[in-house]
């Protein structure tokens, strides 16, 4: 047996970006995989526009929260919202970011020795006619790129996707082309 | 099977309701807590269950409500903001002297930080002043446990039993297995008793020292004594934590070994404090730490000053979200352990702000031109984010904002030039209390504008049902109370409504009003548009046209500054619009600034046509 799984990972953005929905992804694919999991949101006032953040943690915790230095990974749906929670990272933690990589490293230099990946998932979620999508597509994104730090793989998210949006079946529909979408832009651009 | 859920903490506690056969549940929504009522709701429809699931007007009527099912044997629940406590407090203090019969509980949600409160009180203080029982849950799945012993306290005690999750539990996910939900109603049966449930101040005496007696026998409750987490380790040196405190406190202190060296005590109810744990731990320990949010109410039943450590002393903070990284801090300095954790600038965000084409943008517009240089009193709910616009000056409580308004006036009211004052307040907080306040101020002829944004929604909260909407929280049909006849009620003369999307319409029903309350008395307008997030409105935006900024714009920025709109986007560089460049290179400073709307965020009010001074924004494919 291999070590049982722990991680905690941050997932960031601006209030209606979505990033409750994808928190919810991953944390029902815990669930799937048989693991414990806790995740915490941001609600209310924030959620008007301003940042939101959510903590993931899969594995044996007891609080629900992640502490600085702590985060085995960050999921940043603005390059603005990286620039506010890459202090949750530890060392040698990964990132993936909507945004341009320009634009990013001035904001944080030191992103570059953690294995960080920026891509336009929001130009991509335009490109599939959804523009709310960015979310989603990310979300498929971080699953290819980082397929070997994630407890779970995209098959497990999709499954998710079903249960969280059983019998709505135009939606699950929308979310499992963007996440697909992601997917392969992420096979396309990180080919080695 | 895995039968385990993903369950919200809200969800987790209105799951408990359901399964430990509550049968009267009401609340009046607030973040943190808004949740558990709508989770109680579908719970009902989903398993037709019979029972009484109801938003009311407010906190003080929800109790009262769900209080009376008590009386008559059935298992109740009233949930709550903190703040909402405050309304419903005076029922509170009259409930704990003559206690329940069906299993009461009140769910009261504090909001440390805070992070969508005007206040971080702590509703465990609440239930010492009223003398009932508090229980802290630490997770989700312990708030739902926590409802079968509210409830067996309540019951076996006849006493309400208070449950007080925090932000961290209201809103964190878990993964929990559902039990069987509880399908067999009891019958209600109210005896009566005039002496108690009546009860002068001659009996009220003998029932607060009933109470005493309860809450002697409560603080000897095996139940929901504290836990101590690590038994093995032996010890002189103890740390006490309760709720989401004691959570962090178990993972951190597993995560550095301090588990090994120092014992660790979970408080289930922190108070009444069971009377054997206080004895025995200031017995048996030399040093004892106390974490808890947000005020020292544990602490303050650890009598001892010399070995207690907590907020007191000033060993942990007064203020503020207790974080797992400052408990990690304060464990480690009361282990005389270094604390090795680099310190990190908190990045400004972005302040928060009305969704793009709100009708309460285009209100607050309106109200700057009629009520230039006024006094505006607002109140609690979205549009407290006219903020941002300038355009709201005071935010106390719910309702304030009338009452307010009226206070202003009495203070300017012999001055030369009076400020005009205008008040804002939502249709939902109307309801909630500002129909008195109105009342008080037509007594008074207070000369203001109150303006009632009403949007048919609770729209901060989650978009629950007002008095005016004709739906309940099952989405069942109910009567509906028209705002413009209540107002009318109320003995206000001048009372309009109008559509602030139509802002030349709606400014001059503004200026109208203003003057009419400096020359004649109070007015009110009522202004009328479904909040965006309201599944109706989002079906209207499809067919609206869309809307672009012209080459007329020079950047002068005036619609960002005095509007706001996060569709409107001012473009510093010269991003704009490349291609304009070779046509007009005289002028460049100019040039290098532009606003354009982003498509996606846009929702199609078209307000902002009117807003630009330069008449730069107008329909798309106009000519
Ligand atoms: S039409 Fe104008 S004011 Fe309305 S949402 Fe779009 S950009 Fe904002
Ligand atoms: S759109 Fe109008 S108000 Fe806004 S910056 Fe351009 S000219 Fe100024």
């Amino acid at each position: 047996m291999s070590l049982p799984v722990r991680q905690e990972i941050v997932i960031s953005g601006l209030g209606g970006q979505g990033v409750l929905f994808i928190t919810r992804i991953l944390a029902q694919a815990a669930i799937l995989k048989g693991y414990p999991v806790f995740t915490s949101e941001t609600h209310g006032m924030a959620q008007r526009g301003g940042a939101v953040i959510s903590h993931l943690k899969v594995g044996d915790f007891a609080s629900p929260l992640i502490r600085p230095s702590h985060a085995d990974g960050l999921i940043s749906l603005t390059p603005e919202t990286f620039a506010m929670h890459s202090n949750f990272l530890k060392e040698k933690a990964w990132a993936v970011v909507n945004g341009q990589k320009k634009q990013s490293d001035k904001v944080l230099p030191e992103a570059e020795a953690k294995t960080c990946f920026f891509t336009q998932a929001d130009v991509l979620a335009q490109k599939i006619e959804n523009a709310r999508s960015t979310n989603l597509v990310l979300l498929g994104y971080s699953l290819q790129c980082l397929s070997d730090r994630f407890f779970c793989d995209i098959d497990d998210a999709k499954q998710a996707v079903d249960i969280i949006l059983s019998s709505r079946f135009k939606m699950q529909n929308t979310a499992l082309k963007a996440i697909n979408a992601g997917y392969d832009a992420s096979m396309k651009e990180n080919k080695t | 099977m895995d039968k385990r859920r993903l369950m919200l903490g809200n969800e987790a506690i209105a799951q408990g309701l359901a399964e430990y056969g509550c049968q009267i549940a009401t609340s009046y929504p607030g973040t943190p807590a808004s949740e558990i009522l709508s989770s109680v709701a579908k719970l009902k429809n989903k398993n037709d269950l019979s029972m009484h699931v109801q938003w009311a007007i407010n906190e003080k009527v929800a109790f009262e409500i769900a209080y009376a099912g008590s009386m008559s044997g059935l298992k109740s629940a009233v949930s709550m903001k903190q703040v909402g406590l405050n309304v419903a407090s005076d029922p509170l203090m009259s409930a704990a002297y003559m206690g329940c019969k069906g299993g009461f509980l009140v769910i009261s949600a504090d909001d440390p930080g805070p992070h969508s409160s005007q206040t971080e009180q702590d509703s465990r203080m609440m239930a010492m002043i009223a003398k009932i029982p508090v229980l802290d849950p630490d997770s989700p799945e312990q708030a739902r446990q926590m409802i079968d012993y509210g409830f067996k306290l309540s019951e076996r005690f006849e006493i309400p039993v208070m449950i007080r999750p925090v932000t961290r539990v209201c809103h964190t996910r878990q993964d929990i297995e559902p039990g069987m939900i509880c399908t067999n109603p009891k019958t209600p049966d109210f005896e009566k008793n005039p002496a108690r449930w009546a009860a002068t101040p001659k009996f009220r005496f003998q029932l607060h020292k009933e109470l005493e007696k309860k809450l002697e026998a409560i603080s000897q409750f095996p139940d929901t004594e504290p836990i101590c987490r690590n038994p093995e380790t032996k010890s002189k040196t103890a740390v006490v934590a309760s709720g989401v405190s004691g959570a962090h406190c178990l993972e951190i202190m597993k995560e550095s070994g301090l588990f090994n060296s120092i014992s660790l005590f979970t408080v289930v109810q922190p108070y009444p404090l069971h009377q054997s744990f206080i004895t025995n731990i200031l017995s048996d320990y030399e040093k004892i730490l106390v974490i808890e949010e947000t005020m020292p109410v544990i602490e303050m039943q650890l009598a001892d000053r010399n070995k207690v450590m907590g907020k007191m002393t000033g060993h942990t903070p007064r203020v503020g979200e207790l974080l797992p990284e400052n408990v990690e801090q304060i464990i480690f300095e009361f282990a005389g352990k270094k604390y090795e954790a680099e310190s990190f600038k908190p990045v400004p965000g972005r302040r928060p702000t009305l969704c793009a084409g709100c009708p309460h943008r285009a209100s607050f517009f309106a109200i700057k031109k009629a009520a230039r240089k006024g006094i505006y009193t607002s109140d609690i709910g979205c549009y407290t984010l006219g903020l941002n616009l300038k355009a709201v000056d005071t935010v106390l409580c719910m309702g304030a904002a009338i009452s307010q308004a009226a206070g202003f006036y009495h203070s300017y009211k012999d001055e030369k030039k009076r400020p005009d004052i205008v008040a804002t307040m939502g249709d939902s907080t109307f309801f909630h209390a500002g129909v008195a306040a109105l009342i008080d101020a037509v007594v008074q002829d207070v000369r203001f504008v109150l303006v009632i944004l009403d949007n048919r929604t609770t729209a901060m909260t989650g978009n629950q049902p007002t008095p005016d909407s004709g739906f309940g929280a099952c989405g069942e049909k109910l009567n509906k109370v028209d705002i413009s006849s209540l107002v009318k009620g109320c003995g206000v003369k001048f009372v309009e409504e109008g559509d602030p999307y139509d802002t030349r319409a709606f400014t001059s029903l503004m200026k109208k009003a203003v003057k009419y309350s400096k020359e004649t008395g109070p007015a009110v307008v009522i202004s009328k548009r479904p909040c965006l997030l309201d599944p109706a409105q989002k079906k209207l935006v499809q067919d609206l046209p869309e809307y672009e900024v012209g080459d007329e714009c020079d950047g002068c920025a005036y619609c960002i500054d005095n509007f706001e709109c996060p569709a409107l986007i001012l473009h510093e560089e010269k991003g704009g619009q490349p291609s304009d460049q070779a046509d007009g290179e005289t002028d460049k400073k100019a040039s290098e600034k532009k606003v354009s709307i982003d498509p996606v965020m846009c929702s199609r009010c078209g307000v902002c046509v009117d807003v630009c001074p330069k008449k730069s924004i107008r329909e798309k494919n106009q000519v």
